[in-house]
């Protein structure tokens, strides 16, 4: 049955299509985006086939590559949460890749579209890889697939790009270093890189100090990937110089994408008991994602270029999957899950509406943003139900993560991070009422009641159909997600939590 | 006590949800349709809310559970006695605002009449939403909807104060809005449901510093909107909105909703048990008798009308919340009569000082002496809600405020019942220099001939008046308020 070749195929298939649009590139350019749209199309169904299967049987699919047996050979396993996971990133990339076409005539020339194309498709290639894998070296290539490709697309971008991306090749090649340790360190400890036979080895190991330094390399090297304070220097400038269609692809997902893998690696293949329980790593996670948060609010709250706030305002939601992660308990882990799902559309309905408005005007700074209701109307309608998720107004979703977030922080009797989550949905209601306030209103004399002269006559958007669309499905999921947040808790994330916890 | 499963709450609620997208596709370039719409779903959500009404008044609960969101956390609209009072109220007084507001906004030609419209339906969405919640999620839900939907009205003229005006709305509302959310997890983390329940859910779970806590958080966040001082300040700010706004955030949806939250909290999740053990009605009490007085003193010290009208509106929701914070039958009754009595007298003042405005321009009430000579109608209407809210009979503030007392001698708190009586005195002491003003001095500038403001502007005024004089005599007449309060002050005790 081909079903049971998806959880390979939904990485090969873009892997090996990604190598055929740099060759029909060259032959004639057009053809390549369709060949990504068809690329990530099937990787939607695959994914889709593979939530399917994994909640119909109820528990993780094993899938052997080559069929060599592990631990020697390399095991895809997928369960409740990488599946769900697959489905967002898979539906995300899609849209953003159609969102891509058009928005990229203005930022991208035209020759060098089939590299773009190519690198997008490895990204996504990487991104599904690292969600796929129970191996943890064939995670490591993955991850570096995906960087690699992600530091070739940011340098695309605009003026200054290019030496973002060399910062973040720095940061990234340590971080990477860093993980690669990481998996060192168990492999001495273990002798086994498949992460079910790991976890399964490891509590011989529980006392070893060397362990410790091998969780700790983990964190910090994931951390680097995903933008976690302190780590996160090299992510405003390099996600704010990057084309209107990377930030968007990436911003959302790669981010995400890395706080799957700390859950990962620390409730699948380190026992929840000892991750958490024997040293205080929960503690200064909290920590580090309580200060984070702010710092990053703070940060948001001085940039004039919506591109640069918006990454801060990752930044800190990172941090909010820390603290439920820190929390350690059921209701704060299904927050942490919910909220990787939740954020990857927030996120990507706020990087693409950056887009259009780049697209339409030319700038992304807020000030500029004046009258701009008169002639982007749906990109802003766009842009106010993502705001308003992020900021946390039921019943969109942002809401429902952050409730879980506050009864996890509630239940650990973790006060400060609890403060911290409401202080920052007050901050965001600043930044993003602020950036609202300057494309809703307009400036008017007192009592100049029907004053109209002199400003752009009111017209839809100018954006063509294919970047309008998929931001209108994007926000059109922030709603539904929210809505039916308490299907996708009962039925999946129920299941994705360790038992043990 | 008996359920009815029906979706009528929910199709009441989407006839205004579905009216606001009508509103905004049918554009500025089609104002009639577009006001054709508003009206329609006004009428339409009425008539589904009166619908409901035989079923509460026999003592059943209208239900509709949307969806499940996590164990013992549902989406879900309950209606029982209390929130029909407020439902009744909110979508009885938006078809005569709506009337109101076409005849206002046309004549003045007011900028952004379609997000104006829009914004005011999306607006009594949120308040009928938070009428008929059936647990705190959901009226959360409606409470931000309502607060985040208020703030392109308050903002309105998009003058520099208007901005600054809205963006005050926005920081007051939506820091109490995080106090409820932290109250709303701990309640959830304590109890395990979100369920109101007449005379509260929440005795015996957790220690009594956690639920004084629980209260505090609950008092600051829906405080804030019920503007009990010290966190009053946005609602005289807020008052550079246009009349049919002041008037629709006054009388109906979103102070009313502060308080109506207010309510809830004390009657339905801590109840009247609760409270007397950890002692918080008192200082409660005592918290709102100093707004009540203090407000009042600042209302005599004002000189626009709408400012002065704000103050009052101050005094009198912290009225009720006084009565309620005395967990007698009486009171109780009071402050949910003073509800819908004080929503019809204040939105008849408000809309009189916006007719005032469109024909005038006048805002000062110095200004206004002998302008009852021009615009005897409105003022005439003036004087019943004034009246009114002085607790003069036969209007029907009087009626509340004579439960309101009784509460206080049933409590046996001679105190608040002095309090009662200096607020009313004081409210008389500011209401009645504008009357007289109005009629008995020689104008300065106002014409002297009957002049008054277009049919669709006065009308509205003239039907909320006489309401208020109905009320007063029947309380009990068409939509049953009488009824319905009585009700709830005896599930709340019983129950």
């Amino acid at each position: 049955m081909i079903v049971e070749q998806f959880p390979v195929l939904i990485v090969v298939a873009p892997l090996i299509l990604a190598f055929i649009v740099n060759v029909v590139g060259l032959w004639n350019r057009r053809l390549c985006f369709y060949i990504v749209f068809i690329a990530l199309s099937a990787c939607l169904v695959f994914s889709l086939g593979i939530l399917n299967t994994v909640l119909t049987q109820g528990e993780p699919i094993h899938y052997r590559l080559g069929n060599w047996q592990p631990p020697w050979g390399i095991e895809y396993v997928i369960d409740h949460l990488n599946a769900l996971i697959l489905v967002s990133v898979a539906i995300i990339s899609l849209l953003v890749a159609v969102y891509a076409k058009r928005s990229l005539e203005q930022e991208i020339h035209e020759s060098k579209l089939p590299q773009f194309y190519t690198l997008f498709l490895l990204q996504v290639t990487g991104l599904l890889g690292i969600t796929a894998t129970g191996d943890m070296f064939n995670l490591y290539v993955l991850l570096e697939i995906a960087s690699f490709s992600a530091y070739a697309i940011i340098a695309m971008g605009e003026r200054g790009a290019d030496f973002a991306a060399f910062r973040y090749v720095l940061f990234g090649t340590i971080g990477a270093c860093a993980y690669l340790l990481g998996t060192g360190y168990l492999y001495i400890l273990t002798g086994s890189l498949n992460m079910v036979d790991v976890a399964h080895l490891l509590p011989q190991a529980f006392y070893s100090k060397a362990l410790l330094v091998g969780l700790a390399f983990f964190v910090v090297g994931v951390g680097i990937k995903m933008g976690m304070f302190p780590l996160h220097i090299w992510l405003p400038d390099a996600y704010t110089l990057a084309p209107s269609a990377v930030s968007a692809l990436l911003a959302p997902l790669f981010t995400k994408v890395g706080a799957y893998v700390i859950i990962r690696i620390m409730f699948t293949v380190f026992d929840p008991s000892f991750s958490l329980a024997l040293y205080p790593v929960a503690d200064i996670l909290g920590w580090i994602a309580a200060i984070g948060i702010l710092f990053a609010c703070i940060m948001a709250l001085a940039q004039s270029d919506l591109k640069r706030m918006l990454c801060y305002v990752i930044v800190a939601e990172m941090g909010y999957i820390l603290i439920g992660i820190a929390s350690a308990n059921r209701l704060g882990l299904t927050g942490a899950i919910l909220h990787i799902v939740n954020d990857m559309f927030m996120m990507a309905c706020l990087f693409t509406v950056a887009g259009a408005i780049f697209y339409q005007t030319g700038t992304r700074n807020i000030n500029q943003f004046r009258y701009l209701h008169r002639t982007m109307p749906i990109t802003l309608a766009v842009f106010v139900v993502g705001a308003l998720s992020v900021v946390g107004v039921p019943p969109l979703c942002g809401f429902f993560s952050k409730w879980y977030l506050i009864l996890g922080a509630i239940q650990a009797q973790k006060w400060v991070l609890l403060a911290v989550l409401l202080i920052s949905s007050l901050i965001y209601a600043i930044l993003f009422f602020r950036v609202i306030e300057c494309a809703y209103l307009e400036p008017r004399e007192a009592h100049n009641h029907a004053y109209d002269g002199g400003h752009p006559t009111p017209t839809l958007d100018r954006v063509p159909i294919s970047m309008l669309a998929p931001m209108v499905l994007i926000a059109a999921g922030i709603i539904l997600l929210g809505i039916f947040s308490g299907k996708i808790i009962v039925h999946i994330i129920e299941f994705a939590i360790p038992a043990t916890l | 006590m008996e359920t009815v499963h029906t979706a009528t709450p929910l199709l009441a609620l989407l006839a205004s949800l579905i009216g606001a997208f009508l509103i905004i596709f049918t554009g500025g370039k089609r104002p009639n349709l577009r006001e054709f719409w508003t009206i329609l779903a006004a009428v339409t959500q009425f008539a589904l809310i009166c619908s409901m009404l035989p079923h509460v008044l026999q003592g059943k609960i209208v239900e509709y559970t949307f969806i499940e969101i996590y164990k013992g956390i549902t989406l879900q609209l309950r209606v029982d006695t209390f929130g029909m009072i407020f439902a009744l109220l909110a979508s009885c007084l938006w078809i005569v605002v709506s009337v109101y507001s076409i005849g206002y906004m046309r004549t003045l030609k007011e900028h952004s009449q379609t997000r104006y419209f829009f914004c005011f339906a999306l607006a009594l969405f949120g308040a009928t939403g938070v009428a008929l919640a059936g647990n705190l999620l959901t009226l959360y839900m409606f409470y931000e909807i309502l607060t985040i939907a208020t703030f392109p009205l308050v903002a309105h003229q998009e003058t520099p104060e208007a901005i600054k005006a809205g963006r005050k709305y926005l920081v007051y509302l939506l820091t109490g809005a995080t106090f409820i959310l932290f109250a709303m997890g701990l309640t959830y983390y304590l109890t395990g449901t979100l369920d109101f329940a007449p005379g509260g859910f929440i005795a015996g779970h957790g220690s009594k510093e956690l639920l004084s806590l629980l209260f505090v958080a609950f008092i600051i966040g829906f405080g804030s909107k019920a503007a009990i001082m010290p966190l009053h300040e946005w609602l005289p700010s807020a008052m550079i909105a246009p009349a049919p706004v002041s008037a629709l955030l006054h009388a109906v949806a979103v102070v009313k909703a502060g308080v109506f939250c207010c309510l809830r909290v004390i009657l339905y999740i801590f109840g009247p048990e609760v409270l007397s053990d950890l002692g918080l009605w008192i200082t409660l009490a005592y918290f709102v008798s100093f707004t009540v007085i203090v407000a009042n003193i600042i209302a005599l010290t004002q000189d626009n009308l709408k400012r002065r009208l704000a103050f009052s509106t101050i005094n009198n929701l912290s009225i009720i919340i006084l009565g309620a914070a005395l967990l007698s039958s009486q009171g109780i009754k009071g402050a949910m009569l003073h509800i819908p009595f004080h929503g019809f007298m204040k939105i008849t003042l408000f809309m009189c000082a916006g007719a005032i405005y469109v024909k005038t321009r006048l805002e000062n009430i110095s200004e206004m002496e002998g302008i009852g000579r021009q615009m005897p109608i409105t003022m005439a209407a003036f004087t019943i809600g004034a009246a009114g809210l002085t607790g003069i009979p036969p209007v029907c503030g009087f009626i509340s405020k004579w439960y309101l007392c009784l509460g206080t001698l049933e409590a046996q708190e001679i105190l608040f019942l002095m309090v009662l009586l200096a607020s009313a005195l004081l409210d008389g002491a500011y209401f009645f220099p504008v009357i007289y003003g109005a009629f008995f001095k020689k104008s300065k500038g106002i014409k002297s001939t009957f002049d008054e403001a277009p049919v669709l502007v006065v009308a509205p005024i003239v039907i909320t008046a006489i309401g208020s004089l109905l009320f007063g005599l029947f309380p009990d007449a068409f939509i049953h308020f009488f009824q319905l309060a009585a009700l709830s002050a005896k599930n709340i005790l019983g129950g």
